[in-house]
């Protein structure tokens, strides 16, 4: 187990710059995820951490030790690819001892170490197949394998689970957390999906351009997301946005669907955004410091909970969950309630404007 | 039967020229020449059949014949795998260097267009003359340098150096090979400390394996068949003291300087049968090494 601290590190292609100066500490023995949309530099962060990338500018510490000039395998880590990366042309043994003979390891270890992983993945019975002959399931489980016979100090993860059906990225999610649990080893997993980011992480890092939104563990992301990029891609589905103006009474007016008074502590005038979640829409409310008339357009039956978007009077859709037994069908007129006590202020500039302290 | 080929009249008139250039050009004279290799032929007089004279004379009697064979097995052993291991070297150069490559491609293909022609041939016999280019160069640093091409010890050693420099075919389809191995098991392989040595033996030479397979068997085809170079830098007999007297080169000579047009065929069909033979070996033992990628098993 080990740290990793990162310091104002940056990454340029031919002089593009991708990453902008990240500052980050993960801690021994967290599970930090790396989220972003796609392109926004996840890869290259993760890939620099790794030794596989050049480091432009600024350090990375393992440990205690700035790696910036020592390579991949020097730095006694593992990496499970998005692709797996499985050498096609050597038997699943094979492929989880590659790395441990590169390392000179005594034949004996090998193969416990072999043995070993083979059992925790459930993968014995596919030791002596290629890859070719093994599903993405299995192959992903491979690719862990390799990762953890080197039993390293730190390991990394990019986007393992975007190439399985989504079935099978439910149960390895819960395979992956489960080997955290056991292993203990710090882990650094990049991911555009948050919903992979939230039920696996102790802490997540949001990245947005090349640059880092907010940090956090998901509850603090969930309920306090420190901007609106944050905001709306922490959360499925996603908040709903609102625009209102706030006068010099200190109530916000939402164009055309009333006036709310604001949370004491915000002393903000002018434009806002309101974000509301879809759970803190209730339908049918009446208790709200807010009521929003509209028309049910659309009905997504999930069972438990079924999701309601609603065309609002002035045009624009918002979503509101309700449980599954409500009795909403399409075009039914509604009222959606909200207390302000549940929304997110947002300035002008998209930063979260805080309340005063209960 | 009249309406299978009325209906596919059309597609039969396409292939027409082929077909007629094919059995006019191709397969008649192949089916005319193991018909002459059983004859003693001189043109001036019709075939003669002499059943299989021709192929127990070569066995038994011909040291041209043998003479033949040791250079062009020589030749054949020492030029291929020169050429290829050249071939991948660049091909590994280029792969890891510059991207946009477009015209060092062609610089590196240059040789292999022109390699074959006769124009070279001459261009480099005057190079490795005594006095040629590259003994000038020699000179420079005070080594006075052997009559290359009219010294038997060093004649085909300027060839096999001749061939390859044409590894310009072999080359790009080394480097369309290279580019095809997915980078990311580069990088696993780096994660695994595995060194450049160990990534090369490991992961690019069974990886490239069909690439290199199949430039084996074209390159071993191409050399068994080498005629230009030799013909030339040997005066068109195989000089000195038969030392470049390639298979081909002596069945020209066989055929058009003594016009043994019985015998020069059989040695066309003997080349033929040991390039076969030589192919067959090749394509039987690339099971134990050759892995391809979307094979079942
Ligand atoms: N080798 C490269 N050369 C040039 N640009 C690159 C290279 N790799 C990535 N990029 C650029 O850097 C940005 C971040 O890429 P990446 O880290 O792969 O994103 P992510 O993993 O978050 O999807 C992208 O805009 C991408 O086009
Ligand atoms: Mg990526």
């Amino acid at each position: 187990m080990v740290s990793v601290t990162l310091n104002e590190v940056r990454k340029a292609y031919a002089g593009h710059p991708v990453i902008h100066g990240i500052d980050l500490e993960i801690r021994s023995g967290e599970f930090l995820v790396l989220v972003g949309p796609s392109g926004c530099g996840k890869s290259t962060l993760l890939r620099m951490i790794a030794g596989l990338e050049e480091i432009t500018d600024g350090t990375i510490a393992i440990g205690d030790r700035i790696v910036n000039d020592l390579s991949a395998s020097q730095r006694n880590l593992s990496m499970v690819f998005q692709s797996y990366a499985l050498y096609p042309h050597m038997s699943v043994r094979k492929n989880l001892a590659f790395g441990l003979g590169n390392l000179r390891m005594a034949r004996p270890e090998i193969e416990r170490r072999v043995a070993e992983a083979a059992r925790i993945l459930q993968i014995e019975e596919l030791l002596e197949r290629k890859p070719r002959q093994l599903s993405g399931g299995q192959k992903q489980r491979v690719a862990i394998g390799r990762a953890i016979v080197r039993e390293p100090q730190l390991f990394l993860f990019d986007e393992p689970l975007s190439n399985l059906d989504a079935e099978l990225r439910v149960q390895m999610r819960v395979e992956l957390a489960s080997l955290y649990n056991r292993l203990g080893t710090t882990m650094i997993y990049v991911t555009h999906d948050q919903t992979e980011a939230m039920t696996m992480a102790t802490r997540i890092a949001v990245l947005n351009k090349g640059r880092l939104e907010q940090v956090g563990t998901p509850f603090e992301l969930y309920n306090h997301p420190r901007n609106l990029f944050v905001a709306s891609f922490i959360g499925s589905p996603k908040m709903n946005l609102l625009q209102a103006e706030v006068g010099a009474d200190g109530r916000a007016e939402l164009a055309g669907l009333g006036h709310l008074t604001l949370p004491a502590g915000i002393t903000t005038r002018g434009k806002i955004t309101l974000g509301v979640r879809p759970e803190h829409l209730v339908p049918g409310g009446s208790d709200g410091d807010l009521e929003l008339p509209g028309k049910v357009s659309l009905v997504e039956y999930l069972g438990s909970e079924v999701f309601l978007y609603v065309l609002l009077s002035t045009g624009q859709t918002v979503l509101a969950q309700a449980p599954g037994n409500a009795p909403f069908r399409k075009d039914d007129p509604i009222t959606l309630a909200l207390r302000s006590d549940d929304i997110h202020l947002f300035d002008a500039a998209g930063l979260r404007l805080e309340r005063a302290q209960a | 039967m009249e309406k299978f080929f009325r209906r596919n009249f059309a597609g039969y008139a396409f292939l027409a020229p082929w077909l007629i250039g094919f059995f006019l050009l191709a397969l008649g004279p192949i089916v005319a020449s193991l018909y002459l290799s059983f004859t003693k032929y001189n043109i001036v007089r019709p075939p003669q059949w002499i059943g299989l004279d021709n192929y127990f004379y070569m066995f038994q009697f011909d040291d041209r014949f043998k003479k033949a064979l040791q250079v062009t097995f020589t030749f054949v052993v020492i030029s291929v795998p020169a050429k290829l291991i050249f071939a991948l070297a660049v091909a590994m150069a280029l792969d890891k260097g510059v991207r946009a490559i477009g015209w060092y491609r062609a610089l590196f293909y240059l040789p292999s267009i022109l390699g074959g022609s006769i124009a070279v041939a001459i261009l480099w016999r005057q190079l490795f003359d005594y006095n040629g280019v590259i003994n000038a160069v020699v000179r420079w640093f005070g080594i006075d340098g052997p009559y290359w091409l009219s010294d038997p010890r060093y004649s085909l050693w300027t060839l096999i150096v001749l061939a390859a420099w044409q590894f310009g075919s072999p080359m790009l389809i080394f480097l369309a090979g290279l580019r095809a191995i997915p980078n990311d098991l580069y990088e696993a392989a780096e994660i695994d400390a595995a060194g450049p040595v160990r990534k090369f033996f490991a992961i690019t030479v069974p990886l490239l394996a069909p690439v290199i397979f199949f430039n084996l068997v074209l390159q071993m085809i191409e050399a068994f068949k080498s005629f230009s170079g030799a013909f030339v830098i040997s005066g068109g007999a195989g000089a000195p003291l038969d030392s470049l007297l390639f298979f081909t080169v002596y069945l020209y000579n066989e055929a058009f300087q003594f016009l043994r047009m019985g015998y020069a065929s059989a040695l066309a069909w003997v080349l033929l049968l040991i390039i076969a033979l030589f192919t067959a070996i090749a394509f039987w033992t690339s099971k134990y090494w050759v892995h391809y990628e979307n094979e079942r098993g």
